[in-house]
């Protein structure tokens, strides 16, 4: 069981390929009463990309927010990396400097700068140096091709903008799995073209990505698997093409029915 | 009973809107025409009775004294604002501890603090606090009456104050929370760098007011015959015969000294609460 980086800086020993980064077994959750995952269990390998999609209500969001211990699960177990995030005793800054998360309302520093927000985390959690972090937020920003937005406020910036901004603040934390949590409802039809062109890139050069997402389209394209999720299960899941072409369940066909 | 002889409406009396309605230049213009005129009837009565010098040469013999006086209100609203601000933002933040045993209590001594009457909260300040003060070594230090009057006015404003910083923290959005937990923030690390910062702006202008509110609350120290600006007023007005026609110069000073020095810091509450208003 190789052990999870202790280092506060960036030298880790890289997860090995055979074993799933992300593992879920049997997970639960309710709310009060109300129970939104009844048992989920699904392996992420890395350099995965896997889509979750399902009607709204589905636990969704919950699910991905379980994942980096945002919500906190009743039952079952969740490791990243071999790390168990349902533990009393867990880590949370190990944890969360491996799982990076953006989410549907951008929630950037609204008074600090782009390149500020990119550099928060690094600087004052890692305690990194504060130019090489400079460095590389600012590459980060290019890579979401927002040059020379770097000293804008996040109120200046169009939802597309900020959305990008959160990728690269996210990514600055230097994440092996990233989680999207519907990062694209919010924004303006014309907007969403460019944050998922960021993802997909993000995608190609190998990180892990979960995502929750509506986007079809964009799911079949880039998703190395596909899982769908109703009424707190996964229904269905497999690769795009056979998912999106031969849906077994009824339900999942009903589904795809709607929002193809 | 149907009809009611008057209606108070709360609303009104809040502090945020008390001075924005208020706030205009004619209302200062209007105060200093009524004071000159004021000025004239008195200088006129005094010249009628030719025995005494006129109430206006008395109220200029006497403006340093009072003008003195008024120096002590200004470092007791000085004082008791340092005081109330750094003691009310600990007991704001206490107000937000997850923890039940420091929340509850900080809640109950700020809800004490606000919603009794200043006046009650100053005779038992003045009455709980020992004159002086035993030192080691047998030696006594008294305990001045303004030292006493000045934490007996910070403590209001600091119950104010804390219920201040805990609205602003509430109104944050909790995705703030929730994307610096994200980043490993911890809850005190996402207080101090995240959430905090980005009270300030919203708390300011509530803090401005309550700073006017207890600078106009100072001259209730001369109950307690503390030399502030009112005390030395009467006691001007008293060593100059206690003459009927000193009374409206006097007291018309008085009003344009505390006037003069509110007016714009209302004003400029009232224009950062537009600013602030329009980039959030």
């Amino acid at each position: 069981m190789p052990s999870a980086p202790k280092s506060r800086t960036g030298d880790y020993r890289p997860w090995p390929d055979d074993k799933p980064i992300v593992s879920l077994n049997d997970v639960h959750k309710s709310y009060g009463m109300v129970e939104v995952l009844k048992g989920i269990s699904l392996d992420v390998k890395k350099g995965e990309v896997i889509c979750i999609i399902g009607p709204s209500g589905s636990g969704k969001s919950t699910l991905i927010r379980c994942i980096n211990g945002l919500t906190p699960i009743q039952k079952g177990s969740i490791t990243v990396e071999g790390q168990e995030v349902n533990d009393p005793k867990l880590d949370k800054l190990s944890l969360r400097r491996k799982v990076g998360i953006v989410f549907q309302q951008f929630n950037l520093f609204p008074h600090k700068t782009a390149l500020q927000n990119v550099m928060m985390a690094p600087v004052l959690i890692l305690r990194e140096p504060k130019a090489e972090v400079e460095q590389r937020a600012r590459a980060l920003i290019s890579k979401v091709r927002l040059t020379g937005k770097e000293d804008v406020y996040p109120g200046h910036l169009s939802g597309g903008q900020q959305q990008r901004v959160a990728i690269a603040r996210s990514l600055a934390m230097r994440p092996d799995v990233m989680l999207f949590d519907e990062v694209t409802a919010a924004l303006d039809p014309e907007t969403v073209k460019e944050v998922l062109l960021t993802i997909k890139e993000l995608a190609a050069d190998g990180m892990t990505c979960i995502l929750v997402t509506h986007e079809m389209g964009f799911a079949r394209e880039v998703a190395d698997h596909i899982y769908f999720t109703d009424l707190g299960v996964i229904v269905e899941h497999g690769a795009p093409a056979q998912f999106f072409t031969n849906a077994k369940d009824p339900r999942t066909r009903q589904f795809l029915s709607q929002v193809l | 009973m149907t009809k009611r002889a008057f209606r108070l409406e709360t609303e009104q009396f809040s502090q945020e809107r008390f001075f924005c309605r208020f706030v205009d230049w004619r209302v200062g213009a209007g105060l200093l025409v009524a004071f000159a005129l004021s000025m004239a009837m008195a200088s006129a009565q005094g010249a009628a009775q030719q025995a005494a010098p006129s109430p206006l040469a008395t109220l200029v013999i006497w403006m340093p004294f009072i003008l003195k006086g008024f120096a002590l209100n200004l470092v007791i609203s000085f004082l008791a604002m340092a005081i109330a601000t750094v003691l009310g933002i600990g007991l704001g933040l206490m107000q937000i501890s997850l923890i039940w045993l420091v929340r509850a209590p900080s809640r109950f001594v700020t809800h004490l603090l606000r919603n009794s009457p200043w006046l009650v909260i100053l005779f038992v300040i003045m009455l709980l606090l020992p004159v002086d003060i035993r030192l080691p070594g047998n030696q006594r230090v008294m305990f001045p009456d303004w030292i006493k009057v000045t934490i007996a006015f910070a403590l209001p404003v600091m119950g104010n104050i804390s219920e201040i910083l805990r609205g602003a923290v509430n109104s944050i959005p909790t995705g703030q929370w929730e994307s610096a937990e994200g980043l490993a923030f911890t809850r005190s690390q996402a207080l101090r760098w995240i959430i905090l910062p980005q009270c300030i702006r919203r708390a300011i202008p509530p803090w401005m007011n309550w700073y006017a509110l207890l600078t106009l609350s100072t001259p209730m120290a001369s109950i307690f015959s503390i030399h502030e600006a009112v005390s030395n007023a009467q006691a001007g007005m008293e060593a100059a015969g206690a003459r009927p026609g000193l009374l409206i110069p006097f007291y018309l000073f008085l009003l344009c000294l505390f006037f003069i020095y509110i007016y714009p810091i209302a004003v400029w509450t009232r224009k950062l609460e537009r600013k602030y208003a329009v980039g959030s």
